[in-house]
């Protein structure tokens, strides 16, 4: 029973001194002009979807959720969001080459196309992030046609 | 008497094999001024490191033939490893920044291929074969290359090969014939 005991304080020790650990934030007041948004004339239902299911994790503003404020939550988080920057920035965007861009469009529709993204554990909490059949194929044929358009 | 015959045939012997060995060196030395003048030749119409990038590709789309999906992710790894060892020194301005922009969209592609299933490979394969096409357009090559087209992968898909029989690295054994020869690069 004591051993059980100072098992459980230390784990509450630890527990409360990582919450002193701190996080890198990914926010940012204002929208560069190489963001995707500003560089494309992006129709207003494809620029709240991807705003929803995309730019947590694929630009450099997140709209956190409260447990952010939490870890190891925030630090869960703080990996995904990195490792999506490094993958694909809209927020740098106009930065890419036109190979580039084409090369991130083509994989962009790819991982809609087959449901891996946005992930699995992000809608499971972000309801609205998923996409239904009629927007992943709107999403599809208008970033095809962008493609096509380079 | 005996001895010194003996002598005279070691010093006869040590001779000979002494002019024949300056022969040989002589003849080794003509032999590599040769290869030297060879390889010369060859770096006028190749880039070794573009040569090393063509191979692991090959290497890489020969997996994909074969459905071998291990052996694809260790030719994409090797490929990410040649194509950050290219050097473009020798290129013009206008040609380096298209090689960089090449190189750079060809290393993510590689990157995927070393760590995904099959069907990513090929995806990423089939991108990855236009950067390398445009590579060697500027590069250029010591051997003939094919580029071949299958008008059903994904609305119509391009690679190279050093064969002109079509081997078809996006559907592997479930449809190897499938695709024709559309250019002969040279």
């Amino acid at each position: 029973m004591k051993i059980v005991k100072i098992i459980a304080i230390v784990l509450l020790v630890a527990f409360v001194g990582i919450q002193f650990i701190p996080t890198e934030r990914n926010q940012s007041d204002t929208v560069p002009e190489t963001d995707f948004m500003l560089v494309h004339n992006v129709p207003e239902s494809i620029q709240k979807k991807l705003q929803v299911s995309c730019y947590d994790c694929h630009s450099n503003n997140t709209q956190y959720p409260w447990y952010n404020k939490i870890q190891p939550a925030a630090w869960f988080l703080e990996d995904h969001i990195k490792e999506g920057k490094a993958e694909l920035n809209f927020s740098e965007w106009d930065s890419l080459s036109s190979r580039r861009k084409s090369s991130k469009l083509r994989s962009i529709i790819k991982q809609i196309e087959s449901g891996e993204m946005p992930l699995y554990s992000y809608t499971l909490i972000h309801k609205d992030a998923a996409f239904s059949e009629a927007e992943a194929k709107e999403m599809i044929n208008w970033i095809t046609q962008l493609k096509d358009s380079l | 008497m005996k001895n010194l015959k003996m002598s005279i045939a070691a010093m006869l012997f040590l001779a000979v094999s002494f002019t024949n060995a300056q022969e040989k060196e002589k003849m080794n030395h003509d032999h590599g001024d040769m290869k030297m003048d060879h390889s010369k030749m060859m770096n006028q119409k190749s880039d070794a490191k573009a040569e090393a990038i063509l191979s692991d590709y090959f290497n890489l789309k020969d997996a994909l033939v074969g459905d071998d999906t291990k052996k694809a992710a260790q030719s994409g790894a090797k490929l990410v490893a040649s194509l950050k060892a290219f050097e473009m020194g020798s290129y013009t301005k206008a040609q380096q920044e298209e090689l960089a922009d090449i190189i750079e969209d060809a290393t993510e592609h590689a990157e995927h291929i070393s760590e995904s299933a099959i069907d990513h490979q090929r995806e990423h394969f089939k991108t990855l074969s236009k950067d390398v096409t445009d590579m060697v357009a500027i590069t250029g090559t010591k051997s003939t290359l094919y580029e071949q087209f299958c008008p059903m992968y994904d609305k119509g898909s391009a690679w190279l090969s050093t064969s002109n029989e079509v081997r078809n690295p996006y559907y592997g054994s479930k449809m190897l014939k499938c695709g024709k020869v559309q250019k002969t690069i040279q």
